[in-house]
């Protein structure tokens, strides 16, 4: 019998911790995949953030460090400068990259660190309870803005890939998502595009994943997932923002 | 013995490359020596000074309290060191610019004309260098042949091409104290 | 050769291969050599987008293996403490340097001793020390640094060397004769890839309470190693001493120098010097004590050494106290008056 599916080299036997609906524990897969299939895991060294995606540490079966919140791109480019033949990459929430670590992340990619970010947005601070994110749409009411965002007192929704791209130390920036089966075959080929830009010398990588957060959004799974394209998608349009490989 | 000097003056006047030089010759010849600029914002046009204590023994404190000589290049520099010169101790002064009268009595004034001097020579910028000059012929803290002896070495690669400039201009100043 | 110069040519002689930092006067000379010298020996240099930035670099440049340094002044010691709490609760290595300014706030960019109780007491977040050397000299940092360096992979744990300005800017003849190669270190906790060995995982996040506690167990123990084999100070005319000086640093410097003076004056006076602020040098404290001296605590801060020398001393002997806060630095005369003063009066107080 043909086996069709089985659990990657790179992922620990552990059960995710996320909630129902969540997109951490796809995203979490598909890097793995990626690790396996570019047969990489003996390489690869991952820097975890603070928040939901802290513990991806206890999935992948990878070396792996917990850095502070927002440092994860100073840290991995430590990492980098020292191990240049390493596969370095750091995994991010949207209060990460966009808020706490803005300046980490935007003077690595400046310095044009062939590191790659994986930036997971879904909008919310979704460790803490829901707040605000500096993602967080118009309108969209989180613990923090119980009457919906309001971007005259609140500020607006950072695009980070558009931000990032017109620094000249950038080469690959695409935006994917994870809410239905063709979006998650693009974000892997997004990751695998990624690493390689990494591992091929040509320099910084990120890819940002709108991923759903049910519990936070109060919404179905299945709401999440139509509220990406109906929504979310809107403020942060799919695709390849920056592509100079 | 150690012998603790304070120079002194506008920054860009070249203060700290005199004590510098002089600390280094005074290395070079075998002595305990230290040297302490002032830094930062001071140093960046304002006043400049630096401490340089030379000693046969273990030097305790870089920070002079009691110098036994001070060089000060302009009036504020005049004003506020003359004052801590130790009882019987030395200042050298710029006198083509500061006015050297001193209510002191128990100190010694040696007025050298440094601007002027330089001038002469075509450039203001080896007034320090004069001054230096006039400071080892009345201070005799390094040998004067010896710094002019190991001159490249005292100052370093960056001046190299200055070697013969920066000898006459410390003669100008010894000599300037013979007469 | 400048403080700052030495510092950095210590380190490099040390093992150092990566320095990080961000521009604060007054130790920039040090950023300023570190980034000539450290590309020419093939290492990595990076002036960082911020001080928080540069102590994480150092984080990662360590979990990598590699012996890796920071620097700063008071103002971007804050902002490292988040890291330098990492680094001790990840038991990564790494030396950090304080030229400790005048404070709080901005302050200036004087000399001071003003943050002593930060260095010591952790600094960040959670149960944690760092060792803390402050050497009084340019030569002796060529001691000091390797030192450091050395302790910081002995034991896993961050180390900080605390100097001032005038340390920094002060020249000094100096030799590095003293340097020798970098020991090695079984470093099997480091993150190379998961080659031939099962992966591995750096990470202070504990929620389990009963595992951080333990945690926390483990690096007390450690501490209290340190506070068993490090402790380091040194004495000078103690032997007959009826005041001991208790001074460190730039200080200590000073302190030397007045007390030369006093003993010229035939006023016994003699010093404790510490070298390592933490472990704090109690013993030598607490039996000097037990001859009956009294004790001179003089600080460039408002008083945070001398409530160490006051637990050292359990209530046993008498405390003077002389401060100049604010990056003053007072002259071995004002010393030499201050000591002397207190020296009669404690002698007409026994009479």
């Amino acid at each position: 019998m043909k086996q069709v599916y089985s659990r990657p080299r790179s992922l620990k036997p552990a059960h995710f911790h996320y909630c129902p609906g969540c997109g951490h524990g796809i995203i979490g897969r598909l890097i793995a995949e990626v690790i396996d299939e570019m047969d990489l895991r003996e390489k690869a060294i991952c820097v975890a953030p603070a928040g939901c995606g802290m513990l991806v540490y206890n999935y992948f079966d990878i070396d792996a460090l917990e850095s502070a919140h927002g440092r994860g791109a100073a840290v991995a480019t430590g990492i980098k400068r020292v191990r240049p033949e390493n596969l370095v990459f750091s995994y991010q929430g949207d209060g990460d990259l966009a808020a706490i670590g803005t300046a980490e992340g935007f003077h690595a990619a400046n310095r044009g660190e062939p590191i790659t970010i994986i930036f997971v947005n879904n909008g919310v601070y979704g460790m803490t309870g829901g707040q605000m994110a500096p993602t967080t749409l118009s309108e969209q009411v989180t613990t923090t803005t119980p009457s919906g965002r309001n971007t005259k007192v609140a500020g607006h929704p950072v695009r980070i890939c558009e931000v990032f791209a017109v620094l000249d130390g950038t080469t690959y920036l695409e935006r994917v998502a994870v809410n239905k089966p063709a979006a998650i075959v693009k974000a892997k080929k997004a990751i695998v595009k990624a690493f390689r830009t990494q591992l091929t010398g040509k320099g910084f990588s990120l890819v940002e994943i709108l991923s759903p957060c049910p519990t936070n959004w109060k919404m179905s799974p299945i709401e999440s997932c139509r509220w990406i394209d109906d929504v979310m998608a809107k403020q942060f349009p799919l695709g390849v923002v920056k592509d100079v490989t | 013995m150690t012998i603790k000097t304070i120079f002194s003056g506008f920054g860009g006047q070249g203060v700290l490359s005199m004590g510098f030089t002089l600390a280094n010759a005074a290395m070079l010849e075998g002595k305990y020596v230290t040297y302490l600029p002032s830094y930062g914002v001071e140093v960046r046009g304002g006043t400049a000074n630096c401490t340089v204590v030379v000693s046969d023994e273990e030097i305790a404190s870089p920070v002079a309290s009691e110098p036994e000589f001070v060089v000060a290049m302009n009036q504020p520099s005049f004003a506020r060191f003359q004052s801590v010169l130790t009882s019987g101790g030395l200042i050298c002064v710029n006198s083509s610019i500061v006015n050297t009268t001193s209510a002191r009595g128990d100190i010694e004034v040696l007025a050298v004309p440094t601007s002027d001097l330089a001038e002469k020579m075509g450039t203001i910028k080896v007034a320090n260098m004069i001054m230096l000059g006039a400071f080892l012929k009345a201070s005799n803290i390094v040998a004067f042949d010896f710094m002019l002896n190991n001159l490249q070495e005292i100052l370093g690669e960056g001046k190299a091409k200055m070697i013969k400039l920066n000898r006459q201009a410390l003669e100008a100043g010894y000599t300037f104290v013979k007469e | 050769m400048s403080g700052n110069a030495a510092l950095g040519e210590a380190a490099i002689l040390a093992g150092c291969t990566c320095y990080f930092g961000y521009p604060i006067t007054p130790q920039n000379e040090l950023t300023e050599y570190m980034a000539k010298r450290v590309p020419e020996t093939g290492g990595v240099f990076i002036q960082s987008e911020s001080e928080i930035a540069a102590i994480n670099m150092v984080l990662g440049a360590s979990v990598a293996g590699a012996r890796a340094m920071t620097s700063s002044s008071s103002p971007g010691m804050s902002l490292k403490q988040e890291g330098i709490s990492y680094l001790a609760a990840d038991e990564l290595p790494a030396v950090v340097v304080d030229m400790v300014r005048g404070g709080p706030g901005m302050g200036n960019i004087s000399p001071a001793q003003s943050d002593y109780f930060q260095a010591t007491r952790g600094g960040g977040h959670g149960d944690y020390k760092t060792i803390v050397l402050a050497p009084g000299s340019v030569q002796e940092l060529t001691e000091v640094v390797p030192l450091a360096f050395d302790l910081a992979d002995e034991y896993r744990n961050p180390v900080i060397i605390l100097g001032d300005g005038m340390l920094g800017q002060m020249m000094e003849p100096v030799s590095f004769e003293n340097i020798k190669p970098p020991k090695k270190y079984q470093k099997d906790y480091i993150l190379t890839g998961a080659k031939d060995r099962p992966s591995r995982m750096v990470r202070s996040l504990l929620f389990d309470t009963k595992e951080e506690e333990e945690h926390n167990w483990k690096l007390f123990r450690k501490y209290q190693r340190m506070e068993r084999n490090e402790v380091r100070y040194e004495t000078f005319l103690l032997d007959d001493a009826e005041m001991v000086v208790v001074a460190y640093g730039t200080g200590a410097r000073i302190a030397k120098g007045a007390i030369k003076r006093l003993r010229q004056e035939n006023l016994k006076v003699g010093m404790i010097r510490p070298i390592t602020l933490w472990p704090f040098p109690a013993k030598i404290m607490k039996e000097t004590a037990q001859n009956g001296a009294e004790f001179f605590v003089f600080e460039m801060s408002a008083g945070q050494m001398v409530e160490d020398v006051r637990l050292a001393l359990e209530g046993k002997g008498h405390i003077h106290f002389y401060g100049r806060p604010g990056g003053v630095i007072p002259t071995p005369i004002e010393l030499f008056r201050a000591i002397s003063r207190h020296y009669y009066q404690s002698r007409r107080g026994k009479k």
